[in-house]
């Protein structure tokens, strides 16, 4: 289509400290998380320690897998992808490298201060202010390199995955800054400007579309990337993409309040939390849809690549877990299933199955290509990784069904005099057994991890790796 | 809500929804062929191109399906601004039917066994097992399912009571809940640490663990000025006002000497939550004939 400017090299520096650092991540968060799955089964574990308690382990995790290696898989795949489909070489080398290094001290200062007990309690959001004003510098950077790097194309019209990862860029932006905005009050403690349910909406708001946008539309744009890349077949259906975008983005930001149901919060939000979420089903499984259906008249590949694997599985979550969410926002199933283990499971099919797996898919993609390589050291390590990764997946999220429904069934049970059948201490109890499984799949998963880990220390390692900016192909 | 927060919600809910209903119809009315064609849209990003295929119809059907549903429930239910919606629900009558309901089915059974004495009740097996589902869920978090306590939460199956151990006192506490304040340093805010040291091994004296004769015997001249007035003079407490006895080796927040010490120095504070307005009263009584069986069994 356009000219090929041969002069031109993209930075891949850049790409590559992200990719390696979402494999370290990676391993990190999920480390910290069999860890607290484990203390759910041994509670000993927490070693009488504050900092090993799981109060403050659990916001460790959940930052380090979100922000930490899907973060890291973001930035690696957004850099990558900006510059090949717009043909042109980051804005900016220098903010660039900026992003990484910023973005890494925050991570530590996160693995510092939470386990310290430094937080603002708020879900997805516990950092401190003096953290979240260095989260807002690295981002609008961020920002700047990536929507630079838009301005500079040398394609006529932005590429699919560019809007996602775009309107994933700015909601983000909008959403660090609208909950996080508090009172500093010593240098480690701030509190937040809303009170009472005001501040339970805006952190829903924050925290639903963190798995909307951040968990949601960023790996979107992964996958219009390396699934149709991977498959070596054209996008299903443009329009497609069109429609699905625009529906996703505007109908997401509605849909917090859906955690909120039977609270505080007014009727007339928590209804229009649950329709929005509802209405939600169509637009997320247009994602599903147009890249399962990219793959049509390439379903043989996947006897022999298990990146394509990994794509594609994720997808198949991705679709099980986007039915699931707009079944659980209905308030009668919300009775039944919210504050249960069911939630835990929802989510960790969400985390796992689409966000880990698709990460992992684009990452293994990434790696050769980045070190000038034609593939990884091992291919049949990708499919063992692929094998443990999903009997981890399916293991985790099992567990929490059965789990979240038991305990749903146990709490609302009625004696014939009106008393509760169960008390609390009974339904946990009735847990454990689910525990276990759930640390048994947890453990597979980041088994998996390491085997990838293993897999990646060889490929860069090999003879011919080269560390050298590509040049950019022939659209 | 004003009127005009009440139309901004309405107008961007059904701005949202009218939105992606236009985008849905605008889209099909643009497509090209009605089934997948190996067409593009002639361009391509790193080697990537897009087919011009239409939406997929089973797809586009249950979009709108969900939006027809949406716009129903929207009608139905408040979510509209003020709207209230045609059905007149909200979460506040949903809840008022549902303890009617269970007042109308239950009520019965409460009323009949509240009549009874707690005595009479405390030998009865069907207010016995109510009883235990109710300690079990309203009361079992403090004082454990086997309601032997923990530090701070009494023990309930001693027979040593705080505020009295006959029915009516036990029944007393659970409906109105109890406050129990220790200040610290009791009566005598001035109280130095060698003071405290010594009203510490006094105290301790008591269940013959004294460190200290001299000491002991020193804290007893502070123990007179600072604490007798609640514990009296003997220690030996004052269930009127809760003031724990201190000569029987049960001790409410611990009684090795580092805990006994704290305990002056800093004071206690210890809440048992009124049940009143959670159980009622039928309810309460009940669950008073089950504690005040852990005792007389």
């Amino acid at each position: 289509m356009s000219t090929v400017n041969n002069q031109t090299t993209y930075n891949y520096k850049v790409v590559r400290q992200f990719a390696i650092m979402t494999v370290v991540w990676g391993i990190v968060g999920m480390a910290v998380g069999v860890l607290i799955a484990c203390q759910l089964v041994w509670p000993q574990l927490n070693f009488d320690t504050a900092w090993f308690s799981f109060g403050r382990l659990r916001p460790l995790h959940t930052n380090a897998v979100i922000f930490a290696f899907g973060g890291s898989a973001l930035f690696a795949t957004s850099y990558y992808v900006v510059q090949r489909t717009c043909q042109a070489r980051l804005f900016s080398d220098a903010l660039a490298s900026f992003t990484f290094w910023g973005w890494q001290a925050i991570i530590v200062a996160a693995a510092i201060t939470l386990p310290l007990g430094f937080t603002s309690t708020k879900e997805y959001a516990e950092l401190e202010w003096p953290i979240d004003i260095a989260i807002t510098i690295v981002w609008v950077t961020y920002a700047i390199v990536f929507f630079g790097t838009i301005v500079q194309r040398k394609t006529k019209h932005i590429y699919v995955a560019n809007w996602f990862y775009g309107a994933f860029i700015i909601t983000i932006a909008i959403l660090h800054l609208g909950n996080n905005l508090a009172v500093p009050v010593t240098m480690w403690k701030s509190y937040s400007v809303y009170a009472g349910t005001i501040d339970a909406m805006v952190q829903w708001w924050y925290g639903h579309n963190a798995v909307g946008f951040f968990l949601t539309a960023g790996f979107l744009g992964m996958m219009y990337y390396f699934v149709p890349k991977q498959a070596g077949r054209p996008v299903y259906s443009y329009r497609l993409s069109i429609v699905h975008f625009w529906a996703l983005i505007s109908l997401y930001v509605w849909a917090g309040a859906h955690h909120l149901h039977y609270s505080a919060l007014p009727d007339w939000a928590q209804s229009a939390g649950m329709v929005m979420s509802l209405v939600l089903l169509a637009p997320s499984w247009g994602g599903m849809i147009n890249g399962m259906m990219t793959l049509s008249g390439a379903w043989h590949k996947l006897r022999t690549d298990p990146i394509l694997r990994f794509l594609v599985v994720s997808l198949s979550f991705y679709g099980m877990s986007t039915f699931e969410g707009p079944m659980m926002s209905i308030k009668t199933v919300n009775a039944l299933s919210h504050n249960t283990d069911w939630t835990v499971g929802h989510v960790h099919s969400g985390a796992l199955g689409w966000v880990a797996m698709i990460s992992i898919g684009a990452i293994y993609h990434l790696i050769p290509k980045l070190f000038g390589l034609r593939e990884m050291y091992s291919t049949s390590l990708i499919n063992a990784h692929f094998w443990l990764a999903t009997i981890g997946t399916v293991l985790y999220i099992a567990a929490m069904w059965v789990n979240g429904i038991m305990q749903g069934l146990m709490w609302r049970a009625v004696n014939e005099d009106g008393t509760l059948t169960y008390s609390f201490v009974e339904a946990l109890e009735a847990s454990h057994a689910g525990y276990l499984v759930r640390a048994i799949g947890g453990a597979v998963f980041l088994s998996g991890m390491l085997v990838m880990a293993f897999n990646v220390w060889m490929t860069v390692r090999q003879q011919d790796a080269k560390v050298l900016d590509n040049v950019p192909q022939a659209a | 809500m004003t009127s005009f927060w009440s139309a901004w919600i309405s107008v961007i809910i059904l701005g949202s929804i009218f939105g992606c209903w236009w985008l849905l119809f605008a889209t099909r009315k643009s497509q090209t062929t009605d089934s997948e064609t190996e067409n593009t849209m002639g361009h391509a990003f790193d080697g990537i191109e897009e087919y011009d295929n239409p939406l997929p119809k089973w797809w586009f059907y249950m979009f709108i399906s969900t939006i027809v549903f949406a716009l129903g429930y929207l009608a139905a239910y408040p979510g509209l601004g003020s709207y209230k919606g045609f059905l007149g629900w909200t979460s506040h009558n949903q809840w008022e039917r549902e303890v009617e309901s269970a007042e109308a089915k239950f009520g019965p059974l409460f009323k009949e066994l509240a009549a009874k004495p707690i005595t009479e009740l405390a030998k009865d097996e069907k207010a016995l097992k109510i009883g235990q589902r109710l300690f079990a869920n309203n009361c079992a978090v403090c004082h454990g399912s086997s309601a032997k306590g923990a530090i701070g939460f009494p023990n309930l199956t001693d027979n040593d009571w705080l505020y009295g151990g006959t029915p009516e006192k036990i029944k007393e506490t659970i409906l109105g809940g109890r406050n129990g304040g220790m200040p610290a340093k009791g009566l005598n805010p001035a109280m130095s640490n060698s003071e405290l040291n010594d009203v510490v091994n006094y105290v301790l004296s008591f269940s013959g663990r004294a460190e200290d004769q001299e000491a002991a015997k020193r804290g007893g001249e502070m123990f007179a000025t600072a604490c007798a007035a609640c514990h009296g003079a003997d220690a030996k407490g004052n269930q009127d006002i809760g003031a724990p006895n201190l000569t029987d080796n049960t001790w409410l927040y611990g009684g090795t000497p580092s805990r006994i010490k704290q305990t002056i120095e800093y004071g206690r504070a210890g809440v048992m939550p009124s049940h009143q307005a959670l159980l009622g009263e039928e309810k309460v009584h009940i669950l008073a004939s089950y504690v005040y069986s852990l005792s007389h069994k």
